[in-house]
């Protein structure tokens, strides 16, 4: 019965996208030569792709309505045996030994790859302390990256300033823009306050494509140093390899203080406000507090992040810092599960590696990558691995009424 | 004629597309309390849609008011169309999630819709037919006035005037403001909320799809992107005057039409558009409601 | 069960990881030339005419047996005109052992590039990036290009104002961009050096701005005799038809960016004698019309930008390697300066900078409708 019926409903559906999808995907007109072509094929494929979609989309809806208790159930199983030490610590050792020799097995490319999504990695767990932990959407995390980078590229340039000085100036400049930030949108809700980070970071990048005398406009700065170790002159195998670890430790060092900080005290404040600003506030914690603290840190991992690509690119312009780049790094937080640092870490490899290797895509990247943003959010709202509150059960009595 | 009138006039006709779009953004807002970020994409999906049926009437030889007309009756259908589908698809099955789920939502349909169309069609530039050229003027009025400049502010003030007369009189109107104010209320006074939210974001649609075509004549070429700068610059006026409240979103879009057009003709363009952030994030520390709007106290 | 699941979640992740590994396969005794540029997103129209040229030239070389006997073959990479992706693109040409590249596409991209080619002693020819700095600075002796910098570009359109034009009033109006910006800023320094005239306005627009009535207006009130416009063709055509529908008769010159047949079409009535620098004159160049004319073949279609350019610089690249009975870096750099190539762009060898001699630049006008050298 109900099949015949989302059979049915499908069939609309898929009808209403033919109508729907009619001027664009079939009629192409060119003004510049004055030609249109008609791609009759597109009506079909859009007909019998929305027909598939609608009927899926439908077939998990319910599931997702009917079978919420039992579904809830295995995932939080999985996410159970996750936590069990016996089998997540081997799974450890071999990602540890992976990466360690990860570097050695594969070639120049692969390392440097694996070099810019390890600093995704950082920068999606950086996001995740101000969306994640703290429910602060922020549309213009680019800026506090940019800050980074722009901090090493400038010291370096006018004060010839290393790399080790300028990986704590930076993220120090960049908490402190995330404080400035964070002032204004104190007294907002949600929503404005992604509009106004989202403004912030146009400014930023804005300021740093017209002042010239200040950023070089949008020509950029060229020719920054790669880190330097202990002053030996590296090959450029060797400095991508040292990069590599660097960004290991570096990523090993984020997750260590964000999972410190996650169940400290103003860890635990984050969660609450997130979950209800009211009741947050009600309870006595420090809105403010909590507020800007979430801002600057998240910030600092983005000042260091925008240091460390600085020193892989060797070379930064206003481009490299746009609304996307901020999209991106939202959806690896999203896509990971807000809060959940493996989620976060899962995500960004995935989202930084699979185009890297399925060029073949490119084209399709971006639709795939908003489809994905919403199909996530509509029946997997938690991301791929959701983040699990720590909870404090009282194990003991469970046994004795057992026994 | 001086320097500052024709400045203002600019101003005016930029601060009326703003409008149009930012009405779409501050209905759905009122309604829903959601930032509908593909509603740039709308815009952009009606001015092609224009596009498309303008280029394929005026090849076939036909030309004048009546291809404009035609182009943008089918251009506001598809907009509404798209506007209806987003809805349904990426927003109601979140009406209970987190806010923060719909806004991500919306992000990604916002993205989605963008790459749908450069994938379409194409990443170039297409110039528009340029239409509102053919609309004669009479002397008195030309004489002054740009004709498509004309065009595009009174067709604005009529549609905004047309939209503040619906709500007022009508018993759509009055549902929505009454789903605006407390949607369970309306919903148990037997009003069908969803219906109500269909129809705000087919009005809505309907509107940028109309900004979409009159600006496109106007300026005489799109692609895909178009959206994404209008969208913001319309989201940033209907914050401006005052989210969820209409006359907020019109007077909103005429203040930053006028500052950018000010800011650029008296300082620099070169930051023209930090101007209008700045003026964004002013208004928010100083009158976090924006200019008509009524500040609200958050309900527990 | 409940160890099984687990282990083959591992076991998932472990086997991903492997994959996206995969070292690629090496295929021995061919030229690899390298292809990097922006093939996908909103800036790809500029990188695969590139793609297509080398594609054409490579096919006549295989023909005719190659080069010493070794035949030629393309590794083409994108990166979409973003530096980041560049740096990335260029390890993996690299670690593909490429013997020269054709790119990158935006000076940006090929600024972040070009440090990797030159730790790993590669040649770069890009057909398009015309930053000075690439040239000038020397630090990359690796580096040559098929195209003007922005500085002679610059030097030519501010002469052609002031000598042949003779106006003294100039607005220069940038797109804010890399190309746009670095061209007006050198045209304004020439200009005010000359002393001849004044730049009465100098001013960047946002691309993907509404409308552009407000600048338009600021240079009618500047009362300019010509404005100097650096950037791209779809913004220079809605300036131009804004300050055409008011009225105004102010000269229109511009850049490369703007020297395109699409020009003409997006901006149609209003784009009428509108200046604009480019390329001399190729059309009776027999081999230009050889290469646009294998090119409709091949795809059907007009070749799209640069393309001449990058048809050029592939053989550039190839004869040069052919000289040197090598593809030695050293000896391929040498080769690449002291011997001539008979491309579409017409004789060209390369300066100590690594800037192409021979491949000469004028300025154009539109006269109904199409782009006329101005001699």
């Amino acid at each position: 019965m109900k099949l015949a019926e989302e059979f049915k409903k499908s069939f609309f559906v898929a009808l209403w996208f033919m109508l729907l999808t009619f001027p664009i995907m079939v009629v192409q007109v060119n003004t510049i030569e004055n030609v249109v072509i008609w791609r009759w094929h597109n009506i079909i494929l859009s007909g019998l792709g929305s027909f598939l979609l609608s009927f899926c989309w439908q077939l998990f809806l319910r599931r997702k309505g009917h079978s919420t208790p039992a579904a809830q159930a295995s995932a939080s199983r999985l996410q159970h045996l996750m936590a069990e030490p016996r089998l997540y610590r081997p799974a450890l050792i071999i990602l540890a030994l992976f990466a360690l020799i990860f570097p050695f097995v594969f070639s120049h490319y692969q390392v440097n790859i694996m070099t810019t999504a390890l600093i995704y990695v950082m920068l999606g767990l950086g996001l995740n302390i101000e969306v994640g932990l703290a429910g602060l959407l922020d549309l213009g995390y680019v800026a506090f990256y940019a800050v980074g980078a722009y901090s090493y590229a400038l010291l370096n340039y006018h004060f010839g300033l290393g790399f080790w000085t300028a990986l704590p100036v930076g993220a120090l400049l960049a908490a402190f823009s995330g404080i400035l930030v964070g002032f204004p949108v104190l007294r907002l809700r949600g929503d404005y306050l992604a509009i106004v980070t989202l403004a912030f970071a146009e400014i930023i990048r804005l300021v740093l494509e017209n002042w010239n005398a200040f950023s070089f406009g949008p020509s950029g700065i060229s020719n920054i140093p790669r880190p330097g170790f202990f002053g030996m002159a590296l090959t450029p195998e060797q400095s991508a390899i040292y990069m590599y670890f660097l960004l290991i430790v570096l990523c090993l060092l984020t997750i260590f203080v964000i999972r410190r900080l996650q169940y400290s005290r103003i860890g635990r404040a984050w969660v609450a406000l997130r979950e209800d600003e009211l009741a947050c506030q009600a309870m006595g914690i420090d809105k403010t507090k909590a507020k800007l603290t979430a801002f600057a840190l998240g910030a600092t991992w983005a000042g260091m992040a925008g240091v460390l690509f600085a020193a892989k690119t060797t070379f930064i312009n206003p481009a490299s810092f746009t609304f996307l780049e901020s999209a991106m790094i939202l959806a690896i937080v999203v896509l990971g599960g807000m809060g959940s640092i493996p989620g976060v870490i899962i995500a960004a490899l995935a989202l930084i590696l699979l185009p890297e290797y399925l060029r073949v895509f490119s084209d399709y990247r971006m639709i795939l990558f908003g489809a994905a943003l919403i199909m996530m959010m509509i029946f997997r709202p938690q991301g791929i691995l959701a983040d699990m509150r720590k909870k404090y059960e009282f194990h003991k009595m469970k046994d004795s009424r057992i026994n | 004629m001086n320097y500052f009138w024709d400045l203002f006039l600019g101003g005016i006709t930029r601060g009326s597309i703003y409008a149009l779009i930012a009405l779409g953004y501050t209905m759905v807002y009122g309604i829903l309390e959601l930032i509908n970020f593909a509603h740039g994409e709308i815009y952009m999906i009606g001015a092609f849609t224009a596009l498309i049926v303008a280029s394929v009437l005026t090849m076939h030889g036909l030309t004048g008011v009546a291809v404009l007309i035609l182009a943008t009756i089918v251009a506001v259908f598809y907009a509404a169309a798209y506007g209806f589908s987003v809805e349904k698809i990426a927003y109601k099955p979140l009406r209970q999630a987190p806010r923060l789920s719909p806004l991500i939502s919306a992000i990604g349909m916002s993205i989605f819709l963008q790459n749908y169309v450069l994938l379409a069609q194409t990443s170039d530039f297409l110039p528009f037919p340029n239409l509102l050229q053919d609309v004669l003027l009479p002397e008195a009025i030309s004489g002054w006035i740009a004709p498509s400049e004309f065009i595009i502010i009174f067709t604005a003030a009529v549609l905004m005037i047309g939209l503040t007369l619906i709500l007022k009189f009508t018993k759509m109107g009055k549902a929505m403001r009454a789903v605006a104010q407390d949607r369970e209320m309306a919903m148990l006074l037997g009003i069908n909320v969803n219906r109500i939210i269909s129809r705000t974001f087919i009005i809505g649609s309907a509107l940028a799809a109309i900004g979409g075509v009159l600006i496109a004549s106007h300026v005489g070429r799109i692609n895909f992107y178009i959206g994404f700068g209008a969208g913001i610059k319309a989201f940033t006026a209907a914050v401006l005057g005052g989210i969820g409240s209409i006359p907020g979103a019109m007077l909103g879009g005429l203040v930053l039409g006028l500052t950018e057009s000010f800011a650029t003709g008296y300082i620099s363009s070169d930051y023209e558009n930090v101007f209008a952030f700045a003026l964004l994030i002013l208004i928010l520390i100083f009158k976090p409601e924006g200019i008509l709007g009524r500040s609200s106290q958050q309900k527990v | 069960m409940k160890n099984q699941f687990v282990h083959k979640y591992i076991l998932g992740m472990l086997l991903f990881l492997m994959l996206i590994a995969i070292p690629t396969a090496q295929a021995a005794d061919t030229i690899k030339i390298g292809i990097a540029g922006a093939h996908s997103g909103d800036l790809a129209s500029y990188g695969l005419p590139t793609v297509k040229a080398a594609q054409l030239v490579i096919k006549d070389i295989n023909a005719q047996g190659g080069i010493a006997g070794r035949k030629v073959e393309l590794v083409i990479e994108d990166d979409a005109c973003k530096p980041e992706m560049a740096t990335n693109v260029a390890t993996k040409l690299v670690s593909a052992k490429v013997d020269a590249v054709i790119g990158h596409i935006c000076s940006g991209a090929t600024k972040a590039a070009l440090r990797t080619y030159k730790d790993a002693g590669i040649i770069v020819i890009s057909p398009s990036a015309t930053s000075p700095e690439l040239t000038l600075s020397g630090q990359y002796p690796n580096f040559f290009r098929t195209i003007a910098p922005d500085d002679t570009q610059a030097k030519l359109v501010a002469d052609f104002t002031l000598q042949t034009l003779k106006f003294n009033k100039i607005a220069i109006i940038h797109d804010k961009g890399d190309y746009g910006k670095g061209f007006a800023e050198y045209a304004k320094k020439f200009i005010e050096g000359s002393g001849k005239a004044q730049v009465v306005l100098f001013e960047g627009v946002t691309p993907g701005a509404v409308d552009y009535s407000a600048i338009v207006q600021k240079i009618k009130y500047a009362r300019a005799d010509a404005v100097i416009y650096g950037g791209y063709h779809p913004e220079a055509a809605s300036i131009v038809q804004q300050m055409r529908k008011k009225g105004m008769k102010t000269a229109f010159i511009s850049d490369d960016g703007v020297k395109d047949q699409t020009f003409i079409k997006v901006a149609a009535s209003y784009a009428e004698d509108v200046y604009a620098s480019g390329p001399k004159d190729t059309t009776k160049n027999p081999l230009a019309i050889a290469a646009i004319a294998e090119h409709k073949k091949a795809y059907g279609t007009e070749p799209g930008a640069f393309y001449l350019n990058a048809y050029a610089a592939t053989q550039a690249v190839l004869n040069a390697m052919k000289k040197a009975k090598s593809t030695e870096y050293n000896a391929v750099a040498k080769a690449l300066r002291t011997y001539q190539t008979d491309t579409p762009l017409g004789k060209i060898k390369f300066n100590k900078e690594g800037d192409a001699i021979g491949a000469g630049f004028s300025m154009y006008q539109v006269r109904k409708g199409v782009y006329v050298e101005i001699k």
